[in-house]
């Protein structure tokens, strides 16, 4: 039996419905972010608590505050003069028609009579909601007060592109590599993460010092540790399948493009950089390097003295990055994609190189040419009839760097998080300041998840395009500032407040790898 | 269930109240108590609202007495004939009636009759009457020469007296009662002020 919170005195679809608290029920007991179920005459409603508010019948009250001192006139004018009101958003209807019968909750196109009564919502209601953890679902939290547990559709959620958005330290790493674990669990897509500071691929230690093992410790068979610096790793004892080294011949204009801003370029030597590419082909960068003035340009070349010097400055900014070698040996590119063929999942770890012109440059080059390969793949496949390449997730840290109005029209990321639904490649956006994103990009992602933000404009832009986007910016800026998110968008059916799964403990370890075997061997290491 | 208390005789009657007049001097239903009168076929409830002694010719006042007397007794003692000439009445307000089984909280269909007898409700009847709080609109409603807040303050008071936890029925009429006066809160709060334990 649920129990019973008041009853609907007012309300609109667009605004959400006003719900006079009974007196039985105390004010300081709910909370934003709560789901209720709302008995209406012929539906069920189910919405989240998204204001509460303090109401009285007759303004003097206010003005000549009676003598609460006395229990028995407090208890007289709790929840008859002086009441609390909630502000609940109905989003779904879950129950009276028969569609809901047959098909599951449906959105709402009304609201429920006046007077209907509302209750908190029972376990039961939200696992109708949120279905049960299977082998599309995972189950990423639970929701505030509850036991039942906040499933993600991931089908749905790799489909399109994402984000994980929070201040910093309220979790973003910790979700993030939950999502990671769940697409990885499920087995919905392959994994490709840019990890700037070496968290996903082996242990970190969280902020309280304790050591959190990451995906490779999880899924050794399943998962393929990429890195930039080896010594790094070496020490971290982390066992590498790969050391990554970029030829200069692998890098185009549109990566220094990219780099514009960080390198400090003008327009001018951005311009530049095409004409000599153009001239000097896969070694560009090392003969504009070894340029000693203007005087030394090839014929038909225009470039002004202080573009080539400013241009010369940032490439060498570029060649002294150590992971950088005139030719490198492999073919880093070819290597992911083997992996990711195999349904092998990469981190790329960045070890020291946590500079954003390393990660900014690495992440573009990859990811262009393996943007390039999927969508020749995808067209063939589309063309001789076979099967499309598996889903591709690529992770990156810092997006706004990547994807700021001023270069998300421009890189690969941008493109990406646009149009690559298509060619079955997706992104998921870690991110602190999702402001700084492109609003076009912003408005594609499908599913969001987002920890504490108190910055207005973070939160408006994280919010855009949702319709009840200013109920949901009160529940945005009480989120606890550890464990909670608010996850809306494709991949839940209604905007969720959840307090995420435990992760840590061996227990939590044990749920996210059943596999005995595996569990054995990191067990055996740990010893 | 214990034996109703006569307290007096239907004089007068009209649909809203009736009088009735003591069969002792001074024997009348204290302010605010319940009191029914009628048979099993339609029976009314009131609450007393107002109670006087006089003098049982209209004209002739009484005079004092005691000035060679002791006490105030030894008044009664000495003029006997005083018990008949004084009467004393009390003013009931109809608050609801029972057709058979079944109570109502409204004025009835008819007032009641002269000479009809008025007991003194038991506890257990104004438990039942107190399940509703409905008559508390009839008294807020009427318009009688006591206060409203004290004769209201006075029937709950009462009543809650008849229940396991007056505070519990206290406080559950305090809550109609702010319904009913959300927009007179100085009435309310004279009234809440009258009946906290």
């Amino acid at each position: 039996m649920s129990e019973r919170l008041g009853i609907i005195v007012s309300g609109s679809l667009a605004k959400g419905v006003e719900v006079r608290l009974d007196s039985s029920a105390s004010i300081e007991d709910m909370a934003v972010g709560r789901f209720v179920t709302i008995e209406g005459a012929k539906r069920r409603f189910f919405g989240m608590i998204t204001d509460v508010s303090l109401g009285m019948t007759d303004q003097r009250l206010s003005l000549t505050p009676p003598d609460v001192s006395d229990p028995f006139i407090a208890e007289v004018l709790a929840g008859t003069s002086t009441f609390g009101t909630l502000h609940v958003s109905p989003s779904l209807v879950i129950g009276g028609d028969a569609t809901t019968m047959l098909e599951g909750p449906q959105p709402v196109k009304t609201v429920p009579s006046h007077f209907s009564v509302v209750k908190a919502a029972t376990q039961e209601d939200v696992e109708l909601v949120f279905g049960t953890e299977d082998e599309k679902r995972f189950s990423i939290g639970t929701p505030l007060d509850m036991e039942t547990k906040v499933c993600l559709n991931l089908e749905e959620l790799v489909k399109r592109s994402n984000g994980v958005f929070g201040k910093s330290g309220t979790g973003k790493t910790f979700l993030a590599r939950l999502l990671l674990i769940g697409i990885l669990q499920k087995g919905a897509a392959a994994n490709l993460v840019f990890d700037m500071h070496s968290e996903y691929g082996w242990e970190s230690r969280d902020e309280r010092g304790r050591r959190v093992k990451a995906l490779k410790q999880l899924f050794p068979s399943r998962v393929a540790v990429f890195t930039l610096d080896e010594e790094s790793s070496r020490r971290r004892k982390v066992s590498t399948d790969f050391v990554v080294r970029i030829g200069y011949d692998e890098i185009g204009p549109d990566d220094i493009a990219l780099l514009r801003q960080t390198l400090n370029l003008t327009d001018l030597a951005v311009e530049a950089v095409h004409q000599l590419s153009r001239r000097f082909g896969k070694s560009w960068l090392e003969d504009t390097l070894a340029m000693k003035g203007t005087d030394e340009l090839p014929e038909g070349l225009n470039i002004h003295e202080s573009t080539l010097l400013n241009l010369q400055r940032g490439l060498e900014t570029v060649r002294r990055l150590p992971f950088l070698m005139p030719h490198a040996p492999d073919n880093t590119v070819s290597r992911i994609l083997e992996y990711l063929d195999r349904g092998t999942n990469v981190i790329l770890e960045f070890g020291r190189y946590t500079d954003i012109t390393a990660y900014i440059l690495v992440a573009n080059l990859l990811t262009r040419r393996i943007h390039a390969r999927y969508r020749e793949a995808t067209e063939k496949a589309l063309g001789e009839d076979t099967t499309p390449p598996r889903p591709l997730v690529i992770t990156i840290e810092e997006a706004h760097r990547f994807l700021n109005p001023e270069v998300a029209s421009q890189t690969i990321f941008g493109t990406i998080a646009r149009e690559m639904r298509k060619y079955n490649v997706s992104l998921l956006v870690i991110d602190q300041r999702p402001s700084g994103i492109d609003s076009e990009v912003m408005s594609q992602m499908g599913t969001k998840l987002t920890c504490l933000l108190d910055n207005e404009r973070d939160v408006d832009s994280v919010l855009t395009g949702m319709a009840s986007k200013n109920e949901l910016k009160s529940v945005l800026s009480k989120l606890e500032s550890k464990q909670q998110a608010l996850i809306f968008g494709h991949a839940v059916p209604v905007p969720v407040v959840v307090k995420t799964r435990e992760y840590g403990s061996a227990q939590s370890y044990r749920d996210f790898a059943p596999d005995s075997q595996t569990e054995k061997d990191i067990e055996k290491l740990w010893d | 269930m214990a034996e109703a208390e006569r307290v007096g005789e239907v004089i007068e009657a009209g649909t809203t109240g009736f009088i009735a007049q003591c069969y002792e001097l001074y024997q009348m239903p204290p302010l605010g108590s319940l009191v029914r009168t009628g048979g099993s076929a339609a029976e009314l409830y009131g609450i007393v609202y107002n109670a006087a002694t006089t003098s049982l010719e209209p004209g002739r006042r009484p005079i004092a007495r005691g000035r060679d007397e002791k006490s105030e007794e030894a008044i009664y003692h000495s003029s006997p004939q005083l018990a008949k000439l004084l009467r004393s009445e009390f003013e009931a307000l109809v608050v609801g009636h029972k057709e058979g089984d079944k109570l109502y909280h409204r004025l009835p269909p008819q007032p009641a009759r002269i000479h009809g007898f008025v007991y003194q409700c038991t506890p257990d009847e104004v438990k039942e009457f107190g399940k509703s709080f409905d008559f508390l609109n009839i008294i807020l409603n009427a318009h009688l020469p006591v206060p409203t807040e004290e004769l209201v303050a006075a029937s709950l008071r009462r009543m809650s007296r008849a229940h396991d936890d007056q505070r519990d029925f206290l406080v559950a009429a305090g809550k109609e009662l702010a319904i009913l006066l959300s927009g007179n809160l100085n009435q309310l709060n004279a009234i809440l002020g009258r009946i906290k334990l």
